[in-house]
């Protein structure tokens, strides 16, 4: 017996061939999996527990996908909802997900896993030595764990497994590792665990492991000691390079996958052509955890933002940028001491020179001359008031400063009004720790609704 | 030559928040023999400011793939970091030059 899992896209948001999911649909796939997110764009999304895609594009998206489980009688499975999944963007799905329901008149059930947490919880984990760092995590304390914004715990094949379980035509489950969405069904059914798992990494991004990673479905089937990815789109092919080379997709080793349970290791696998145009994965190995663990990931705000643009387009200020740039700094300092009264250490101005070395700052070794440079200038303190105050002290020497004696001062160029914006609160990962369970359940919650 | 010339791609990508994973994609066999005598700890510390034992390089044979993973230049998102995808990490490592008596061989 197959198991088959159909994944129409790498994310949910980045869109997908219709057409392609139509061919999917006709393999008659038992479930439909897709990822909602990553930490890849940054701390702020987990920071305000807000997802990146648009509302709307997420609305009609997942409007393709729950259409195609009506037809089809098979469970719809979203991880990572809302690109963090915290339990407030688990909410913010499910609400999409109940509007559709009513336009589409559909009568369904759904479950949620919640993967938020309580700091309490988390700090008591801590002090109890309960939380492991992994590889380059920052250092933890437990003021840094009760400021945290936002933290939560990455649900793996045992979570999925209990949502799976109750029988819901929608599963939306919070924060939850790419791999186990799809390896979930097929180990439920009795396949391999390091069968399931490599398939997991496999097909984690779509059709990234092929040849046309735009089409963005896949199919990938599964028996006891194998599975086959298949690409349903046409114009799509897979081949044994595609599919290998996948494993080193944002992988930090390419052998290797540490993953909630345990820990895959791809080394012995091997990649066969099919006469079907697939591609047959055989022998890589899971190794079980002893203590069952789980990964978490928390954002705590370190301060808040403001930001101001200026053009220098001045060819002698262009040469002379960095000269012009700490003076400006200088005289702001200077100024700030006298007005606002804040200690050095408590605020920080930055200057990026856009069409210089913005991008790669010191590590950047070409220098050529730019006709022009824009001058990004990120101030970060304690209170968004003190940003805007000195946002606004800097202003006037972003406009005029003059490197020069006794010439007419310069002005340069501010590509809009008002010149300086506030950013908000500055999020920052602080948690790369994993923390070990007696059971897997124990800081996750099922939710159930008909609807 | 720079090893732009000499490979088929350079990507750079995230590996989490606090590391940074570069991946060479050499053209044939011979291509990543060539390239894997280049790719060394002491070249890639200088080019990145990373002590070497933070430098982890997984060749991959069969795919001719060379992988590099080193800890983020800043941690992602934060206040001094540059770019939030590390994409454009790869462009360092594109310039490093590679001795021409070696190419040849």
């Amino acid at each position: 017996m197959y198991i088959k899992v159909l994944v129409p896209t790498g994310a949910l948001g980045i869109t997908y061939s219709k057409k392609a999911l139509n061919n999917g649909l006709k393999e008659k796939p038992d479930i439909i999996v897709v990822d909602g997110g990553s930490t890849d764009s940054g701390p702020a999304y987990l920071g305000k527990g807000k997802s990146k895609y648009s509302r709307s594009s997420t609305k009609s998206e997942w409007r393709t996908l729950m259409v195609a489980r009506e037809k089809l009688k098979i469970p719809l499975l979203i991880g990572s909802a809302g690109t963090c999944g915290t339990d407030k963007s688990v909410d913010w799905f499910f609400e999409i997900t109940k509007e559709l329901a009513r336009e589409l008149n559909q009568k369904i059930k759904i479950t949620l896993l919640k993967c938020s947490q309580s700091k309490k919880d988390i700090n008591k984990a801590f002090l109890s030595k309960n939380l492991f760092p992994l590889s380059n995590a920052p250092k933890i304390s437990s003021k840094k764990i009760i400021n945290c914004t936002n933290i939560v715990g990455l649900a793996g094949v045992e979570q999925i497994t209990e949502a799976i379980n109750t029988k819901a035509d929608i599963i939306i489950c919070g924060r939850s590792t790419d791999a186990s969405l799809i390896a979930s069904l097929p180990i439920m059914n009795g396949v391999d665990k390091a069968v399931a798992w490599h398939a997991g990494k496999i097909g984690e991004c779509g059709a990234f492991c092929t040849t046309n990673p735009k089409s963005g479905v896949i199919l990938i089937s599964f028996k006891k000691n194998g599975f086959f990815i298949k690409p349903v789109s046409n114009n799509t092919k897979v081949t044994p390079y595609t599919v290998s080379a996948h494993m080193v997709y944002e992988n930090s080793n390419p052998f290797t996958l540490i993953e909630p349970g345990g820990c895959l290791d791809v080394k012995k696998a091997i990649y066969k052509k099919q006469k079907d145009g697939s591609v047959y994965v055989t022998g890589a190995n899971w190794v079980q955890d002893y203590n069952y663990k789980i990964k978490l990931e928390g954002t705590h705000v370190v301060g808040y933002q403001s930001i101001s643009m200026v053009l220098i387009r001045d060819e002698s200020y262009v040469k002379n940028i960095n000269k012009w740039s700490k003076q400006v700094k200088n005289k702001v300092k200077e100024i700030i001491e006298n007005s606002l009264s804040l200690k050095k250490k408590s605020y920080e101005i930055q200057f990026r020179f856009i069409g210089k070395n913005a991008t790669l700052g010191s590590l950047e070794r070409k220098n050529l001359e730019p006709n022009e440079i824009g001058v990004l200038v990120i101030v970060t303190a304690k209170k968004q008031y003190e940003c805007e105050e000195i946002s606004k002290i800097l202003n006037p020497l972003l406009l005029h400063h003059s490197i020069y004696k006794n010439r007419e001062l310069p002005t340069f160029s501010f590509p809009l009004s008002p010149p300086s914006f506030k950013i908000g609160k500055k999020y920052e990962f602080c948690l790369n720790h994993v923390m070990s369970l007696q059971n897997p359940m124990d800081i996750f919650k099922l939710e159930k609704y008909s609807i | 030559m720079r090893l732009k010339e000499l490979v088929k791609k350079i990507r750079s990508k995230n590996a989490g928040p606090f590391l940074l994973t570069i991946d060479i994609f050499c053209s044939d066999k011979k291509n990543f023999k060539t390239i894997i005598q280049n790719i060394t700890k002491i070249a890639i510390s200088k080019l990145y400011k990373i002590p070497k034992n933070q430098i982890n390089i997984f060749p991959m044979k069969q795919l001719n793939i060379i992988k590099i993973t080193i800890p983020r230049p800043n941690i992602q998102g934060s206040s001094k970091d540059r770019d939030l995808h590390g994409a454009s990490f790869g462009i360092i490592l594109e310039e490093l030059k590679i001795n021409n008596a070696l190419i040849n061989k």
